[in-house]
């Protein structure tokens, strides 16, 4: 065995690698759960191209035959009902993870220099991942998968002189037809995650040239023995290899009780009108994205005015484009001296928590249909949304904060 | 941290109280795909009194015939009228278009009905029927106004003289199996083969029928679901003594 590791280590640095990556790959020992989420991710990605494969060999990419090989792939196909719900569960799943892990970074400032580029791949990956989901949601072909294309697409419409061009080209017809359900199940099967995996890749690679922030916030790299080896940092593996087993195991469990009990979740993570066909005759009364995608609709249709004589649609999509885009610049928006939630000041506490509460309460309310109340208070979250991130170059500069430690505290 | 969370749920709990509410109130109806007598029932009704209007397209005879525990040979005789061989799927000869100028839109195939409206809609809509002469067919639906399907099941319901009262909740007496549920109709304008009883009886064992179509495979997922979390749960305690064992030596 260690002659077969020499002879490709001198073709190939494999044992560098491994190092590099993982065996001594020195990550701060005060890792708390919220650290879970990012080999979770990994975990859930996995899944997706392993069950999405699967899927693919049994799927009929065309407007006739879509609807009826996902019920094939349910009824008549050997494990069929297994691999699509673990995919469809997986696909929201992802969504979780994915948004605890960017809640961790702004926790603890993982962001912060000299992590920006950590970040924004990560952003990135957030909206390859969206751009994947939002795809992949047409190809079942049920008539939300229809109608929530077509309103989406539709957005692109709104903007001045090239919109209508614009939402022609992305459908390739003029209304959502099997030409764009073939185009989206290409991007979706190859295109995106050639683009996503290169986009984790780079994530990771960031992440070990500058090492692991902390719940601390600080820099262990500071703090070396007499072998350079951090004194509070432990190799990634074996200690942090065993220790996500354990995320993964009570992941595992609550995914395994969606997945076997609940892979509809009360309509959350499968609408219930995308067991009917789509029908470009008949629109659904109720058209809501899915779950993970509301927060920003809701934000869409809180901008009712119109500006500067353009729609007040497009206005919306500028606001929920901007809510997005404002996430990348995020690293020079925080002029705090310190990076972690625990050495801030109560105003970057308070200012998180809000941020955070508005977030959920815009993702309900972009799940249940508008009235006049609903609207306006959507109006005042995205405005909060906002806030947090225009305000934040004054009270992260202007508050006082704690002295940080020398050392990570547990 | 801690302050922080109770924070965040203190802040969402009105949120939750906000997604209660609903449109038209129905009968409560819980389907149980492990009751093989009422599905086997419910099979008979379906393939009896819909099946020449309504395909169950996406769905095959003999998936129906093995998970209802009915011999291949019994099925074919009297659960199959048409020439379909056993392993096709459930299809029926009506044409589509012709069936639209008939009755104003195609018969919808139902093999995911039960999960596009949900089964307490489905048994409603079965006991909904009601004598309109204003309507082309002469009747109505309390749950689905201007319903352009006619009363099917007549002869063994009757037909409601008024608009029945839906919403009342049927429950299952646990020992007879038998539907307690108040007759929603006061006064027939014809008399059918089955009392109120009995006829709420069979509606619930047609809809039991229909979402078992639309999920199949809902008792078998469920079993294996049990091994699949004990399997997890036994995981997670080897992964906790692993790392607690590995954690040993970090101070």
């Amino acid at each position: 065995m260690q002659k077969l590791i020499n002879w490709v280590d001198e073709r190939l640095p494999i044992v560098d690698a491994w190092n590099k990556h993982l065996g001594k790959y020195y990550a701060p020992k005060n890792f708390n759960m919220w650290y879970f989420f990012g080999s979770l991710a990994m975990l859930v990605l996995v899944n997706q191209l392993i069950t999405g494969i699967w899927l693919t060999m049994s799927y009929n990419p065309s407007a006739e035959g879509a609807f009826a090989s996902v019920e094939y792939i349910m009824r008549d196909v050997q494990w069929g009902w297994l691999l699509r719900y673990l995919h469809s569960t997986g696909a929201s799943a992802f969504f979780v993870v994915v948004y605890l892990h960017m809640f961790r970074g702004l926790m603890y400032g993982s962001y912060q220099k000299p992590r920006e580029l950590i970040w924004i791949f990560g952003m990135l990956i957030y909206l390859v991942l969206m751009a994947e989901a939002f795809m992949g949601y047409l190809l079942p072909w049920g008539q939300m998968s229809y109608w929530g294309a077509q309103v989406i697409v539709n957005l692109f419409g709104a903007i001045p002189v090239i919109g209508d061009d614009l939402s022609l080209w992305i459908r390739g017809d003029y209304l959502i037809s099997g030409i764009t359900l073939n185009r989206f199940f290409a991007l979706h099967v190859v295109a995106l995650p050639i683009v996503l995996l290169g986009l984790v890749v780079l994530h990771i690679l960031a992440l070990h040239e500058v090492g692991s922030n902390n719940p601390d916030g600080i820099d262990i790299k500071k703090n070396k023995d007499e072998n350079g080896v951090p004194k509070d940092g432990i190799p990634f593996h074996p200690y942090y290899t065993v220790h996500d087993l354990l995320g993964v195991a009570v992941f595992f469990f609550i995914f395994f009780v969606v997945v076997f009990f609940f892979p509809e979740m009360g309509g959350l993570f499968l609408e219930k009108p995308n067991f009917e066909p789509a029908n470009n005759l008949k629109t659904p009364e109720h058209i809501a994205p899915v779950w993970y995608f509301t927060p920003f609709y809701a934000m869409l249709r809180a901008v009712t005015v119109d500006l500067f004589g353009l729609d007040a649609k497009f206005w919306g999509v500028v606001v929920m484009g901007a809510a997005i885009a404002i996430l990348f610049v995020l690293p020079w928006l925080d002029r705090s001296p310190v990076r972690s939630i625990r050495y801030k000041g109560w105003m970057s506490k308070l200012a998180l928590a809000i941020f955070a509460v508005s977030f959920v309460i815009l993702g309900y309310l972009g799940i249940v249909p508008a009235t006049a109340g609903r609207t306006a208070a959507a109006q005042i979250l995205t405005t909060l949304y906002f806030l947090y991130f225009i305000l934040m170059p004054f009270y992260t500069r202007w508050e006082k904060t704690k002295p940080v430690p020398e050392r990570v505290t547990g | 941290m801690r302050k922080l969370i109770f924070g965040l749920v203190l802040v969402l709990l009105p949120a939750v109280g906000l997604a209660a509410g609903g449109a038209v109130t129905l009968d409560t109806m819980n389907p149980d795909h492990t009751n093989k007598a009422s599905l086997q029932r419910g099979a008979a009704l379906f393939t009896n009194y819909c099946m020449g209007c309504h395909s169950m397209e996406y769905a095959r005879y003999k998936r129906v015939a093995e998970d209802l525990e009915i011999p291949a040979e019994l099925f074919e005789e009297n659960l199959i009228f048409t020439d379909a061989k056993i392993g096709e799927l459930m299809q029926n000869a009506m044409n589509k278009d012709m069936a639209a100028s008939w009755f104003g839109a195609p018969p919808p195939d139902l093999t995911l009905v039960s999960r596009v409206r949900g089964e307490s809609w489905v048994y409603s809509y079965l006991r909904g029927f009601y004598k309109d002469d204003s309507r082309p067919l002469g009747v109505n639906n309390a749950v689905f106004d201007l319903v352009g399907m006619p009363h099917v099941m007549v002869e063994l319901q009757g037909l409601c003289a008024v608009r029945p009262s839906i919403g009342m909740n049927a429950s299952v007496e646990p020992l007879s199996g038998n539907i307690n549920n108040q007759d929603a109709c006061p006064e027939y304008a014809i008399e059918g083969s089955m009392s109120g009883p009995e006829f709420d009886r069979a509606m619930w064992d047609l809809t039991n029928f229909l979402s078992y179509m639309g999920d199949p495979v809902k008792v078998e997922r469920e079993r294996l679901g049990i091994f699949v979390l004990i399997f997890v749960a036994i995981f997670f305690i080897f992964a906790y003594l692993l790392n607690r064992e590995y954690w040993k030596d970090v101070h």
